[in-house]
C-alpha cells in the first residue's frame, strides 16, 4: 500500500506541435514516482498525446494559443486535464464517435477520443463552441499489477 | 523520416516518434515520390518507432486511400507489440499488410 499523498504540477506552453513530444515527456517524469508499469506509462503517454494535439490542431487550427496542462497524483489515481481556449467542439458526442474527424486534408484517423478512452479509465470532454475545451483523465496506477505486468 | 525506392515500393523509414509534429510533412514529400515514380505500393517501415498515437493511424489511412486511386496498396513492417495493438484497436490491419521483415512486404 502506498502512502496517500497529494502531488500536482502545471504545465503552460504555446500550442506548436512540438510540445506535443515535451508534454509527453512532462507527464511521463512526473508519474515516474507511481512506479507504473511500462505498459501503464505507454497508455498515459499516448492519451496526453491524443489531448495535446486536439488542442494544437483542431482547438486553435495551428495558430497560437496557450494549452494547459494539469497533473495531480492522489494515491495511486492519476489525474490530467489538458485544457485550450480555441475553437471548442460544437458536437462532443460526434467528436467522441471513432473514426469521426473534421480533418480537411484527410491525414487525422478520428481515433484520438477512442483512445484516451481505451488507455485511460475515464475520460470527460468539457466544451462548447468559442469556450475552449477541457479534457479530463483519470488512470490509477497499479490496477493492473495483478496481471504480471509489473 | 527517410524515403526509399525499392523496385516500384515506396518505403517510407518512419521515425522513433510518431506523431503530429513528426509527420509534418509526410503526406507533401510522399505525393512528390507518387508524382515523380510509378509507384504500386507503400511500404511503411516501424522498425525504429517506439512511440505512436493516432496519427500513426492516419498515416496508414491517408496513404491506403491515395493507393486505392491508382490501384496501388499499402504494407508494413518492423511493428513492435505496442504499436501492433494499436493497429488491432483501430481495425487498419484489414487495410494494410501487416508483415515480419522488410523482404515479406515489398511488391516484387
Amino acid at each position: 500500500m502506498r502512502e496517500e499523498q497529494r502531488e500536482k504540477m502545471t504545465l503552460t506552453m504555446e500550442s506548436r506541435s512540438r510540445n506535443e513530444a515535451f508534454a509527453r515527456a512532462v507527464v511521463a517524469a512526473f508519474v515516474a514516482r507511481l512506479d507504473p508499469t511500462l505498459e501503464e506509462l505507454e497508455d498515459i503517454r499516448t492519451a496526453v498525446s491524443e489531448a495535446v494535439t486536439n488542442a494544437v490542431v483542431h482547438g486553435y487550427r495551428d495558430r497560437e494559443g496557450e494549452i494547459r496542462l494539469l497533473a495531480e497524483i492522489e494515491g495511486d489515481l492519476l489525474t490530467l486535464e489538458i485544457q485550450d481556449w480555441g475553437v471548442g467542439i460544437p458536437d462532443i458526442e460526434k467528436a467522441m464517435e471513432p473514426l469521426f474527424t473534421t480533418c480537411p486534408e484527410g491525414e487525422r484517423s478520428g481515433m484520438g477520443f477512442s483512445f484516451m478512452e481505451a488507455f485511460m479509465d475515464s475520460l470527460q470532454v468539457i466544451s462548447a463552441p468559442d469556450q475552449g475545451t477541457t479534457i479530463r483523465m483519470e488512470k490509477k496506477i497499479g490496477a493492473g499489477e495483478d496481471n504480471g505486468n509489473g | 523520416m527517410e524515403y526509399e525506392l525499392i523496385g516500384k515500393n515506396l518505403v517510407i523509414h518512419l521515425p522513433e516518434e510518431l506523431d503530429h509534429h513528426s509527420c509534418g510533412t509526410l503526406k507533401q514529400d510522399t505525393e512528390e515520390c507518387l508524382r515523380s515514380y510509378d509507384i504500386r505500393r507503400i511500404v511503411l517501415d516501424f522498425s525504429a518507432v517506439n512511440f505512436m498515437d493516432s496519427t500513426g493511424i492516419g498515416v496508414i489511412l491517408g496513404r491506403y486511400k491515395r493507393m486505392q486511386e491508382t490501384g496501388g496498396d499499402v504494407a508494413l513492417y518492423g511493428a513492435g507489440r505496442r504499436i501492433r495493438r494499436l493497429l488491432r484497436m483501430s481495425g487498419i490491419e484489414k487495410l494494410a499488410a501487416v508483415c515480419e521483415e522488410e523482404a515479406d512486404a515489398l511488391k516484387r
